[in-house]
């Protein structure tokens, strides 16, 4: 890489001068812009086709009000939460991809989505909640197994391999104990549970939807933040300590954005699989950036996300499927490839 | 035996008289230090002075602590008691940004990212001087290149760091010390798995920097006759404690050496360098 590689923002005495590298933010720009055309694209599909001016009159709350419904209501708060929970769990893939060191890492390996599950679960069966009780039976699940994780792997710090492990182990009991609710639980809420650990956007309204996007979006925005630090990190402890940056306390930080991100996007949607281990790998990959680009993994998880449910409500269409199924298909394919790849690379 | 004729970089204060032989000032020092880890105690007591502008070298057996207190110096470790003192405070009442614009580290241990490159690697270095709106200026780009031009690694800017031999990729992550640009720099065991040649060369570099940069350098070396060479200023620990400190010339004998490393030996003058070389006896049956 040679200097010219960077692009230089702002000026060398001015307040902001910033030096970022080219391709990234290239990379980046053309992800944002192909969500973007796609997001259009769903804004106008469905059972009533839409052409893109009627799409931007709607948007513009100009056209027939029936339309203005139709796109604003119903179809907007849909694609809106796709390229946000997309991007939240793409940004915490990447999260937990750099703080771990492995491809593999995801807010799974802390077993914060079958946590979720539990959570969803037990207030479904047990306690027959509305919507916002089982999508906060999710969070407190969530956090509590992803804080028991942390509490039964800290051992003077953090490992990565001892974090996995541990999260293994509780996420392999918390199914089993799913499973003994679900076999427990009466035909009708065993159907609404499974509807909802499939991971489904159908019938989100902007009122679900407001709550977990302002969380994304703050969580966001901090995590930004700490990006640099982060990729400090990625080169051990002690160098980042000697670049200034308190290793513990930044790791914990980042942890808990990573958990905050999973949270709100599993809150609104249920747990959706693959796009946070897939999306932050792809990111890399396109970029060609070393370390984690937090940026390019949240486009590139939106627009799987986007994708992803767009194939769910047409691909079958009239019949749509969970978005979660979608991805799990997907996602096995692509994690049964990594593995491959893996395995080869340590024998060569 | 001829005592190491250098000369410190610090101007020596007024105070010292002839007859002292450490310059008085001394920025980074440790009192009443012990450290461990957890019930494992390593060092039960320990003060130590790193003089200003010296060339410190510790040595001892493995596992005698020296690392350990390498690290508690840059406060990777904190003292179960005891306090680690920089311009007379204590250095964990800083924030961690004001400490990493002081003291540098070139770790043991530290992993590149994945197709880093050469450049970018060297620029993470500048990273305590910059912040969120200014984070990149013409002065680091200058820091940035003189680093890579005092480790000759400029040559090899837009490579990736994977890529390098063992040499190349060790003096890489010199040149991110040094373009980080502190008073002080910290330097645990920075020639092992080096072969002898960039051991020296990267030894010189060291010492061209103590001299004529005016770095404190403390380093911990495990070669004695290299410590020997390069040291202004030695400190030879065993199980945990100081056993002696000063000018290799001065503290280097072959009873020292026994009772720290339990090594027979002789010592004899560097017919290069005139400084102390200790040559093991081993089993070798004399004729």
């Amino acid at each position: 890489m040679s200097p010219s590689d960077y692009l230089y923002l702002g000026r060398p005495t001015g307040p902001i001068y910033l030096r970022v590298r080219a391709k990234g933010l290239w990379v980046g720009m053309l992800l944002a812009l192909a969500a973007l055309m796609l997001a259009g694209l769903a804004l106008g599909a469905g059972a009533l086709e839409l052409s893109h001016a009627q799409v931007w009159q709607a948007l513009l709350g100009e056209g027939p009000a029936r339309l203005g419904a139709v796109v604003r209501e119903w179809r907007l708060p849909r694609v809106v939460m796709a390229l946000v929970v997309g991007g939240a769990l793409g940004m915490s893939g990447a999260i937990f991809q750099s703080l771990i060191r492995n491809p593999l890492g995801s807010p799974d390996v802390i077993g914060f989505n079958t946590g979720a599950y539990t959570g969803a679960l037990v207030t479904i069966i047990l306690l027959q909640g509305s919507y916002f009780e089982i999508a906060t039976g999710a969070l407190v699940g969530g956090l509590a197994a992803a804080l028991l994780v942390y509490l039964l792997a800290y051992r003077r710090g953090i490992q990565g391999f001892r974090l996995i492990i541990v999260g293994i182990a509780i996420s392999a009991m918390l199914a089993a104990f799913n499973t003994w609710l679900m076999i427990s639980a009466s035909l009708e809420s065993a159907m609404t549970a499974a509807l909802w650990g499939a991971g489904s956007l159908n019938g989100i309204t902007w009122d679900k939807a407001l709550p977990s996007a302002l969380f994304s979006l703050v969580a966001m925005v901090l995590t930004l933040l700490l990006g640099r630090r982060m990729a400090l990190l990625e080169m051990g402890d002690d160098s980042a300590s000697a670049l200034g940056v308190p290793a513990e306390r930044t790791r914990l930080q980042l942890m808990s954005l990573g958990v905050v991100l999973t949270a709100a996007a599993t809150a609104a949607a249920g747990p959706i699989s693959f796009i946070a281990l897939a999306a932050p790998q792809i990111a890399q990959r396109l970029s060609r950036s070393h370390g984690t680009a937090l940026l390019c993994a949240f486009w590139v998880g939106a627009l799987l996300l986007l994708l992803a449910d767009y194939c769910a409500q047409h691909l079958f269409a009239p019949r749509q499927l969970p978005v979660g199924i979608v991805t799990v298909s997907i996602g096995g394919l692509y994690l049964v490839w990594l593995l491959f790849r893996q395995s080869r690379l340590a024998s060569s | 035996m001829t005592p190491a004729r250098l000369s410190l970089a610090q101007p020596v204060p007024d105070e010292a008289t002839p007859y002292h032989t450490e310059p008085a000032t001394v920025r980074l020092r440790g009192q009443h230090l012990r450290l461990g880890y957890g019930d494992r105690v390593i060092c039960p007591q320990l003060d130590v002075r790193i003089p200003d502008g010296s060339f410190t070298v510790i040595v001892g057996p493995n596992g005698c602590g020296k690392s350990t207190l390498l690290r508690s110096l840059c406060r990777l470790i904190t003292p179960q008691a005891g306090q680690v003192y920089l311009d007379g405070k204590q250095i964990r009442d800083y924030p961690a940004r004001t400490v990493a614009q002081q003291l540098g580290l070139l770790p043991q241990s530290a992993t590149a990212p994945d197709g880093i490159s050469v450049l970018d690697l060297v620029s993470r270095g500048r990273y305590p001087h910059q912040s969120l709106l200014r984070q990149w200026s013409p002065q680091d780009e200058i820091a940035v290149q003189t680093a890579m031009q005092a480790t000759g690694v400029a040559d090899l800017a837009g490579r990736a760091v994977d890529e390098l031999s063992g040499g190349q990729r060790q003096r890489v992550w010199v040149a991110m010390a040094l373009a980080q640009e502190t008073p002080l720099l910290l330097l645990d065991e920075p020639t092992t798995y080096l072969d002898i040649a960039h051991q020296i060369e990267l030894l010189e570099l060291f010492r061209h920097l103590n001299r004529h940069n005016g770095r404190t350098l403390i380093a911990v070396l495990h070669d004695l006759n290299h410590a020997c060479r390069y040291a202004t200023h030695l400190i030879a620990m065993r199980e945990g404690r100081i056993v002696a400190e000063g000018a290799p010339g001065k503290v280097v004998t072959a009873d020292m050496v026994q009772q720290v490393f339990g090594l027979p030996c002789l010592v004899m003058a560097d017919p290069v360098s005139h400084t102390p070389m200790v040559i093991p006896r081993g089993k070798v049956h004399m004729a």
